[in-house]
């Protein structure tokens, strides 16, 4: 057994971009880059946090993950076996190992189904269990480790008539009844009150430290990120940007992406209301069918250099310690204008 | 200093098939000309209610069943629906509606949709009109540039900035902003809150900022109201809420601790256990008592009134009164 779970290797994501009559008689392509030469492993059982904004291709890696979508390029490993491409009967058992946490617990589970019903589905799928006292033995001890008890209570209620937190415990017991050994949950609590969120993140986290599992954890929020994650991984219009540590990423962030998105977080401390903040960086997000040359981070850098635009794109380049970055320039930060 | 508004006794109802939703109870409150009033609370605690119960137009079966809203002396609740419409909403009160940038209408250009809504409320010569978009789209930050582009063409960040000019521009005193950033990225969560705090100091206008985010509120309220099941728990300065001495509520002190902070590492993050009262039947006593941990036995028993404890600072909790 390799030290890592799944390894992603120059995984590449596009999608084409419809094109008008002009561009299919010249024969013109373009895709939208949504996930661009992407490499990172994650190890078993940590929790490995994917950050970035809307739009930076955190959701499609994911999804490439779970195999919703197939990439374009690249690789994927789990222990150490190539899982890029598989067929139907190899995808069932890839999907038993590798389960998925949704966003929005209001979408993710049918409404006509009670609880018993939800968990039961992917039971009968994957085949488990023969008879229905073992299904539903397996049922109410998925419903017990996520905390929802006692269990014979909530069998019969239809996710309406949970709340936002106890639904995304529901999904969070879906993923567990088939023992998986990863767990990919996109934006898991951003649905949730503020009040239960770290309930919630305390429930998973125990639920992982019990059962040996592995998270990918997917979000746009770095506070809850620190407190979650072992390793987070910077993502910037479909490349990671830096990849460190949680405490060393945010403590000594080197990239000025990453720079930028930690100033822009809110604190709640006082004798900040007439303080205009300062965000060191510059104008939006590009378009991922149009992405800059050189550095694609570069126009919006407030440090740019002329080389930045005009040097192919710097590579993701570690320390001894872990700490990856893609800046040419980091060591040596200089503003371009005062 | 002076009010712009105040809140007295306000109670809002949602009259459902299983009774009555007591969704604002007994809710007063001054708001001051060049304040922004931070409101923070969990979802169902009747915060967007409070917002929809200033314009008085509560999403139905909502109704407002008692209570004034006092503006320039005169109490905006006794006016007919036509003269709040023609005299109030937009022009004294506006609102900047939650996900209010996927509320513009996607087949009108951002300057026929703001023409629109000028030219209903005033009788405006079209260069008038025009010079009065154009001064309120640059001063959101934007170029004229969009005004003749439609809603698709335009980021998220672009469009709530559009949203925050149009609640603007026919200059009223007070601004109602719904969770204003809470769909965007960080990044430009930062660029729109830096946005609103120039706004207030350039038009002096006063802001009520609904959120669920007390990390947001810190960075623009001046002073925070706290609301739990429909009702009001603390009303403080920013510094009295966030500052070193800490809040007095125990609701507010719980939610504090639950927010997490970048800047420290945590290995537990606090919480609050259990989940608000069904509003159709709240408990009696405190509404907050059965979550809270500095519980009393009179807690249970007799609703704590709302004390002022210094200037200013008032809390609804047995262990202040």
């Amino acid at each position: 057994m390799s030290e890592y779970i799944l390894e992603v290797k120059n995984l590449r994501k596009l999608f084409p971009v419809r094109r008008n009559l002009q561009q299919i008689i010249k024969k013109e392509r373009r895709f939208v880059h949504a996930v661009d030469n992407v490499s990172f492993s994650v190890k078993r059982g940590e929790i490995f946090g994917l950050i970035g904004e809307s739009g930076c291709g955190k959701t499609t890696t994911g999804k490439v993950v779970m195999h919703l979508q197939e990439s374009t390029e690249g690789q994927l490993l789990l222990d150490g076996k190539d899982v890029t491409r598989l067929d139907k009967e190899a995808l069932g058992i890839y999907r038993r190992n590798v389960q998925m946490i949704f966003q929005d617990p209001y979408a993710s589970m049918n409404p006509r189904f009670t609880i018993r019903k939800v968990l039961l589905e992917p039971l009968e799928i994957h085949n488990i269990g023969s008879t229905q006292e073992e299904r539903e033995a397996m049922i109410v001890k998925a419903l017990e480790s996520v905390k929802l008890t006692p269990a014979e209570e909530f069998l019969d209620r239809f996710p309406h008539m949970l709340s936002g937190g106890q639904r995304q415990r529901v999904a969070t017991a879906r993923t567990l009844i088939l023992n998986p050994e990863i767990v990919v949950a996109d934006e898991p609590v951003s649905m949730v009150d503020l009040s239960t969120r770290a309930e919630l993140l305390q429930m998973m986290k125990d639920v992982q430290q019990q059962m040996g599992l592995t998270y990918i954890y997917i979000t746009h929020d770095l506070s809850t990120a620190r407190y979650f994650t072992d390793r987070i991984a910077v993502m910037y219009l479909g490349r990671i940007v830096e990849l460190a540590s949680a405490d060393d990423l945010i403590d000594n962030a080197r990239h000025p992406y990453t720079k930028a998105l930690i100033a822009a977080v809110c604190e709640p401390v006082s004798g900040k209301v007439n303080v205009i903040k300062e965000v060191p960086i510059e104008g939006e997000i590009p378009s991922a069918a149009n992405i800059p040359p050189g550095c694609r981070f570069h126009p919006r850098c407030i440090y740019a250099q002329p080389d930045c635009a005009t040097e192919p794109e710097p590579e993701l380049v570690g320390d001894e310690n872990g700490h990856f970055v893609a800046c040419r320039h980091w060591k040596e930060l200089k503003r371009k204008k005062a | 200093m002076e009010k712009s508004l105040e809140v007295r006794n306000l109670k809002l109802h949602y009259f459902t098939s299983r009774g009555a939703v007591k969704a604002l109870d007994d809710i007063s409150f001054d708001l001051y000309k060049g304040e922004t009033l931070g409101v923070v609370g969990e979802s169902g605690c009747g915060k967007t209610t409070l917002g929809t119960a200033l314009l008085n137009m509560p999403t139905p079966p909502g109704k407002i069943v008692g209570g004034n809203i006092i503006m320039n002396g005169q109490d905006l609740l006794t006016l007919s629906e036509s003269q709040y419409r023609r005299d109030v909403r937009w022009e004294k009160i506006s609102m900047v509606f939650q996900g209010a940038m996927n509320c513009l209408t996607p087949v009108y250009t951002i300057y026929n949709q703001m023409m629109e809504t000028i030219q209903y409320h005033r009788d405006m010569e079209k260069s008038e009109a025009d010079a009065r978009i154009r001064k309120y789209i640059n001063l959101v930050g934007l170029s004229d540039d969009v005004l003749r582009r439609y809603p698709h063409e335009l980021s998220g960040g672009m469009k709530q900035r559009i949203v925050i000019a149009t609640g603007l521009f026919l200059e009223p005193n007070v601004v109602i902003c719904d969770e204003p950033t809470t769909a965007l990225d960080v990044v430009v969560q930062a660029q729109i809150i830096n946005l609103l705090k120039e706004l207030k100091k350039e038009l002096s206008l006063s802001f009520i900022f609904i959120t669920h985010d007390l990390a947001t509120e810190a960075e623009v309220a001046d002073r925070i109201m706290v609301m739990y099941a429909g009702k009001v728990a603390e009303i403080g300065s920013n510094e009295e809420i966030f500052g070193a001495a800490g809040p007095m509520h125990p609701y507010t002190k719980k939610l504090l601790v639950a927010t997490p902070r970048l800047h420290e590492r945590v290995d537990k993050l606090a919480f609050i256990p259990g989940v608000p009262p069904d509003l159709l039947d709240p408990p009696t006593g405190c509404r907050f008592y059965p979550r809270c941990s500095e519980v009393m036995p009179k807690c249970s028993q007799e609703e704590p009134p709302i004390t002022e404890v210094s200037p200013g600072h008032k809390v609804a909790c047995w262990r202040c009164a």
